[in-house]
């Protein structure tokens, strides 16, 4: 299996704040892979910094094998690495189809393509994908009137519709109920099997990470604190120690 | 494509009145064209800063760049411009333009008027449309300001005094006619050109520039070409409709015509705000109400004119910040579209 990420002591730091300390991990191409630690470890900053939002200190970052650290956002996007937000975001005033459509992959498409008119089968695979998330009924609604995990949802499907090769998520359970998690997981594990996408995911919820993960990460003050299976993770005095707690 | 009746009978509607108006009120030329120049303003304004949520206040820049550009290709084509410009803007006894030469400069004037200005709009957007919210509407403000300060220190096209544009040949006495006309086809063509654009993905992305911007650009959008696309095509019809306005008014003063951000420059945002920013009728809708209050204020209320208009826009965006459209949008949402849709989904895959 081949690798599709590679990040190489990344570092980064805020003032003087050290964000990231020479972070090392690799994510294979078609697996699930996990990224937990305490708040303020660093994992949001490492997704930035893979996604070109913000310039690292040193290090490198490949997605496919291409050196990515000195690309920006849309670029990096247009490649087919693709984050959500931990504080989700969508086009609040657009309704969910509107969404979606515009989230359609621009990867094969050049400039001039934007001034086609909207085509009938995106418009198709948009309400598939809305109905993939449990969003059809509302499809024709402004995405800023939905529930925050509804919203949380039309989020996931909107990235599904970009069709990226690796999906990293920022918690995406988070703010949802917990009737709804386990509908999502499921929906995790299909996006992985029946489209093919690779997954890197931040997670609080250990339950989630841990029956979703095939490998799991974990950062501890802006370092790599242990990685491993599921089952090594939960095991890992440090990771106890520093993170999920004596139980 | 199948467009339902009702629109089919409201453009017939609006043609009719566009082509009747002038014969129905032959005292209103001017005003009436001057109408339509201010749909344009607010069309244009609306799809940078209602669609893309991008508030510029400089957009006069480019209907001065359009009317100071038409008239100097008018004049330059058969005078020399620093002598026409320094006999007063025209002497009648020594400029005289044949019909012939006239609309030669006219039909080469415009063009490049709206050349130019999309030019400048590209210039200058690659650079401040890279600034978001409040930055980016003073740098825009700034930007008008600045350009007719520099018009009007710059005595080869006037400089302080102006520029007239040439007058038109003696044998046609009246062109109010000519340019009404002028100015309702640039309306409906700056119309068109909005509504296809906005049903294009290219609509779709302002709108997801204005909503997120961050998120735009992290679902792989090329936002920066989108943005100054978007203001360039704003700048072409503006650069006509500057180029038209002057000859309309048949004098430029850099301040209170060309690059008159006090007027057309904080009018054409009311426009839009008051029909609705973010729709397509809302400017239309604005700028015709506007036009006819203003006329109102101007014959009833002279003298305190400024101060009911001043008033009337403290009380827009007080009380009716949403606009017509935006309002009633948020008041029958089902009338746009927006509703739950209970009918059932295909049976899901798998």
């Amino acid at each position: 299996m081949s690798i599709m990420l590679e990040v190489e002591n990344v570092s980064k730091s805020f003032g003087g704040v050290q964000a990231n300390k020479t972070i090392s991990l690799t994510v294979p191409e078609g697996e699930i892979v996990g990224l937990i630690g305490p708040n303020g470890s660093g994992k949001t900053t490492l997704f930035s910094s893979i996604v070109g939002q913000h310039p690292i200190d040193e290090g490198s970052i490949r997605f496919e094998g291409e050196e990515i650290s000195k690309l920006r956002v849309p670029q990096i996007a247009r490649l087919g690495l693709l984050r959500t937000f931990q504080q989700t975001r969508i086009y609040g005033q657009m309704t969910c189809v509107q969404n979606m459509i515009i989230s359609a992959s621009v990867r094969k498409t050049g400039y001039s393509d934007l001034f086609k008119s909207q085509r009938h089968s995106e418009h198709g695979r948009a309400e598939e994908m809305l109905e993939f998330v449990g969003l059809y009924e509302k499809r024709f609604l402004r995405a800023g009137e939905l529930s925050f995990g509804q919203q949380k949802l039309l989020e996931f499907a909107m990235a599904l519709m970009n069709e990226p090769k690796l999906l990293m998520l920022d918690e995406p359970t988070a703010g949802i109920n917990p009737t709804l998690i386990n509908g999502l997981i499921d929906r995790l594990k299909r996006a992985n099997s029946q489209f093919g996408v690779t997954l890197f995911v931040i997670e609080h919820n250990m339950r989630v990470i841990m029956n979703l993960a095939e490998h799991i990460y974990c950062l501890a003050h802006g370092e790599l604190l242990a990685a491993g299976t599921p089952d090594q993770i939960r095991n890992n005095q440090d990771v106890v120690d520093a993170y999920l707690g004596a139980h | 494509m199948n467009i339902p009746l009702q629109k089919i009978i409201g453009y017939v509607a609006i043609a009719a009145v566009g082509l009747a108006a002038p014969f129905v009120f032959p005292n209103y030329h001017s005003q009436m064209a001057e109408l339509w120049l201010f749909v344009v303003f607010a069309l244009t304004w609306d799809l940078v800063g209602g669609q893309m949520g991008y508030n510029s206040f400089g957009n006069v820049l480019f209907i001065g760049v359009g009317a100071y550009a038409c008239v100097v290709v008018q004049v330059g084509l058969f005078y020399n411009i620093a002598l026409y410009t320094a006999s007063d803007g025209g002497d009648q006894t020594i400029y005289v333009f044949d019909l012939a030469q006239y609309l030669t400069g006219l039909a080469i004037g415009l063009p490049v008027a709206a050349i130019l200005a999309g030019l400048v709009a590209i210039f200058f957007g690659s650079v401040v449309l890279g600034m978001r919210g409040h930055y980016f509407a003073i740098c825009t403000l700034g930007l008008g300001v600045a350009a007719g300060q520099v018009a009007a220190g710059w005595e080869w096209i006037g400089a302080g005094s102006g520029m007239t544009p040439p007058n038109p040949p003696d044998n046609i006495h009246d062109l109010s006619e000519f340019y009404y006309f002028f100015s309702f086809v640039l309306a409906i063509a700056t119309f068109a050109t909005i509504r296809w654009l906005l049903s294009t993905r290219f609509g779709l992305a302002l709108n997801a520039i204005r909503d997120d911007e961050d998120k735009a650009e992290a679902m792989g959008l090329p936002t920066k070409s989108i943005k100054v696309t978007a203001w360039m095509v704003a700048a072409v019809f503006l650069g006509i409709s500057g180029g038209i306005l002057g000859n309309i008014k048949r004098f430029i003063d850099p301040i209170d015509v060309a690059f008159a951000g006090e007027t057309y420059g904080v009018w054409m945002v009311l426009m839009a705000i008051l029909g609705g920013k973010g729709t397509i009728w809302g400017p239309v809708i604005g700028a015709t109400i506007f036009q006819v209050l203003k006329e109102v204020f101007w014959t009833y209320l002279l003298g305190w004119q400024r101060v009911a208009l001043g008033l009337m826009i403290v009380l827009i965006v007080v009380f009716f910040p949403q606009g017509i459209l935006g309002w009633t949008r948020e008041k029958f949402p089902q009338l746009f579209g927006h509703r739950v849709d209970r009918k059932l989904a295909r049976e899901p895959a798998e």
